[in-house]
């Protein structure tokens, strides 16, 4: 009862400093925790969406582009490959399957993807999971100008079944590029927290031959999805369009180039953490601070309890615990700072890319964080507890007679 | 039950020299026995008193508390021997002011070989006439008020030995006298043995046996 009793009241006597101190402890230990879980899940979730094709072809150029284009609907496409390159590689018999796509309109900055139907029939986003049409709708045709709209897509437009628009020149918006031709929407797909829910899905040979479209490109694709049959054959078509030939790009395995990707801004994750330590460090030097500054005031306090019995190391004892006592309060409301930080975080990532990060997902961080917060905080109350430990009772319960 | 022999303290000075404070060739206190102690201010009575409680080391010479030498022995089993067989009462009450009045006691006691006892500290609060501010705190109290909680948190432990530092210099007349029949009544009623040093002569009036604190310290002289 001593020990609690007396921390109790010592965080009750010095509130407004143990406030400061657990308020800088929180933030510190939430954004340790947000920037280390965030930098997991999404490197989680960016692999993780790419695990629906094995690879991608494109024109000549970078494989991350072809891949942020292609897969994640970010970036300009490098450029056009001829229909006679995907009939080639959609027949080669180590593929297994093969979906073009064809970008360069919009819908006010919403992108739209011209693509076959089997991308919604015969693929699974996820195993055993195929896109499927929210109720009341239904897939386009293909020789209709309709359209099918990722779940968020159609959220954010206000389009519904039955709604048409006019398609937009361009990946970007932009007013004065409106396209004659008028699309029906025929369906919302449902959420499948994949960057195709930011999409807004039409006929490939809509989108080829959409008016004020060059008609000479009408059958050329941007790039095509491709499953493979076995992981071999992925080095065999690297090797076949990579280092043979030159006018095309085969992005193989896609999970390593968003892994490379993520390797290359791995400075930028180091910066966020290194922001995070020194936020710690100061949060800790805080209930240092906080702790040794009050410690004047404290001092008759910890002599009387000396006076009546209470030995050195019960004394250290109570105030290194006041300090492990608020960084355990500040590691605490940490989850609070870390829900709401990850929740912020991980809705602007989703409004960018489509791609959700997982809130209820386990990292270590989530307790080595804290617990690294409570023990930088008892480091910091070492110097005030020895300060208690060596005070002169009896100078401090002056006067004297 | 208190026996002391060739007691010496020095403090240093300013100087770098040392000046002898207290320097007691014998000093003896039977159980139960109460005795006061006269002398003016800056002669060493706090000092002595911090010497036998063990708050204060000292620098030769034995304090012997039921044939237990204090001065041979480390600073933690001084604190416990403090803990569980003196209470001392100071002038300035030291009350912890963060604390209700049955906290302050029950801290007295957390101390000692039976630990905190709710039942035991409101009894004592009781007896010194405070069974209704448990829970205040003592800047909610009189002055009177205070000293009786000091009381209570000096007898908490069921000392064989309470020491009382000008425990009525912070008290009007009336209440020094209330106060000082307390403390007397409370040590007798707990078999505790008395030492009570003071300058106040209404007080020491009221006191069965007193002796000047410069008969006993040599240094005082």
């Amino acid at each position: 009862m001593t020990i609690p009793l007396i921390l109790y009241r010592s965080l009750r006597q010095h509130a407004l400093p143990s406030l400061v101190a657990i308020a800088s402890i929180a933030l510190a230990s939430g954004l340790l925790m947000t920037v280390w879980a965030v930098k997991e899940e999404a490197q989680d979730s960016f692999v993780n969406t790419t695990t629906t094709f094995d690879a991608v072809l494109g024109a000549r150029g970078s494989k991350l582009q072809l891949v942020l284009n292609s897969i994640f609907h970010l970036e300009a496409s490098p450029g056009n490959l001829p229909e006679s390159d995907y009939l080639m590689i959609k027949h080669h018999p180590a593929v297994k399957t093969a979906i073009p796509i064809a970008v360069g309109d919009n819908y006010y900055g919403w992108r739209i993807v011209g693509t076959i139907d089997e991308l919604f029939s015969g693929v699974e986003i996820t195993p055993g999971r195929h896109f499927t049409v929210e109720r009341g709708g239904r897939l386009f045709s293909a020789d209709r100008k309709e359209a099918v709209l990722g779940s968020f897509a159609a959220r954010r437009t206000g389009l519904k079944v039955g709604d048409t628009f006019h398609p937009f020149h361009g990946l970007s918006f932009d007013p004065r590029q409106q396209h004659a031709d008028l699309y029906t929407v025929t369906g919302i797909l449902e959420p499948t927290n994949t960057p195709a829910d930011r999409v807004i899905w039409i006929p490939l040979e809509g989108l080829q031959t959409m008016s004020g479209h060059d008609p000479r490109l009408a059958h050329d694709v941007s790039a095509v999805l491709i499953q493979l049959r076995a992981p071999s054959a992925g080095f065999m078509l690297d090797l076949m369009y990579n280092r043979q030939g030159n006018r095309l790009t085969f992005a193989y395995p896609v999970g390593a180039i968003i892994a490379d990707f993520f390797s290359k801004i791995d400075w930028f994750d180091r910066v966020l953490a290194l922001v995070a330590y020194l936020v710690a460090v100061v949060a800790a030097a805080s209930v240092l601070a906080g702790i040794y500054a009050s410690m004047s005031a404290r001092q008759r306090d910890l002599a009387i309890l000396r006076a009546l019995g209470a030995r050195r190391r019960t004394v250290f004892g109570a105030v290194l615990g006041e300090a492990a006592c608020i960084g355990a309060l500040g590691a605490c409301l940490g989850y609070f700072v870390y829900a709401g930080l990850f929740t912020a975080v991980a809705a602007v990532i989703r409004a960018q890319t489509g791609v959700v990060l997982a809130l209820g997902a386990w990292h270590p961080v989530l307790w080595a964080g804290p617990a690294a917060m409570i023990l930088l905080c008892s480091l910091g109350g070492i110097v005030p507890a020895l300060k208690a430990y060596r005070l002169p009772v009896a100078e401090t319960l002056a006067p004297t007679s | 039950m208190l026996s002391i022999r060739n007691l010496k303290k020095y403090y240093p000075t300013p100087e770098g020299a040392r000046s002898l404070v207290v320097d007691v060739p014998e000093f003896r206190l039977a159980a139960g026995e109460q005795r006061a102690l006269r002398g003016e201010s800056g002669t060493g009575k706090t000092t002595f008193l911090h010497l036998i409680a063990g708050i204060l080391a000292a620098d030769s010479g034995t304090i012997e508390i039921d044939g237990v030498d204090i001065v041979a022995l480390p600073e933690s089993q001084r604190d416990r021997i403090r803990a569980g067989n003196i209470g001392v009462i100071f002038q300035a009450f030291n009350l912890l002011q963060g604390y209700t009045v049955l906290e302050n006691v029950l801290l007295g006691m957390s101390f000692g070989p039976d630990g905190p006892s709710p039942v035991r500290a409101r009894r004592l609060l009781g007896r010194v006439g405070l069974a209704h501010r448990l829970d205040h705190f003592p800047r909610q109290l009189s002055t009177g008020q205070q000293q009786r909680v000091a009381v209570a948190r000096a007898l908490a432990n069921g000392p064989r030995l309470v020491l009382a530092d000008e425990p009525t210099g912070n008290l009007d007349r009336r209440n020094a006298g209330e106060a000082l029949t307390l403390i007397a009544d409370a040590c007798r009623e707990a078999k505790a043995a008395l030492l009570l040093v003071s300058h106040d002569e209404r007080i020491l009036g009221q006191f069965g046996t007193v002796r000047d604190f410069s008969e006993i310290n040599q240094a005082a002289c």
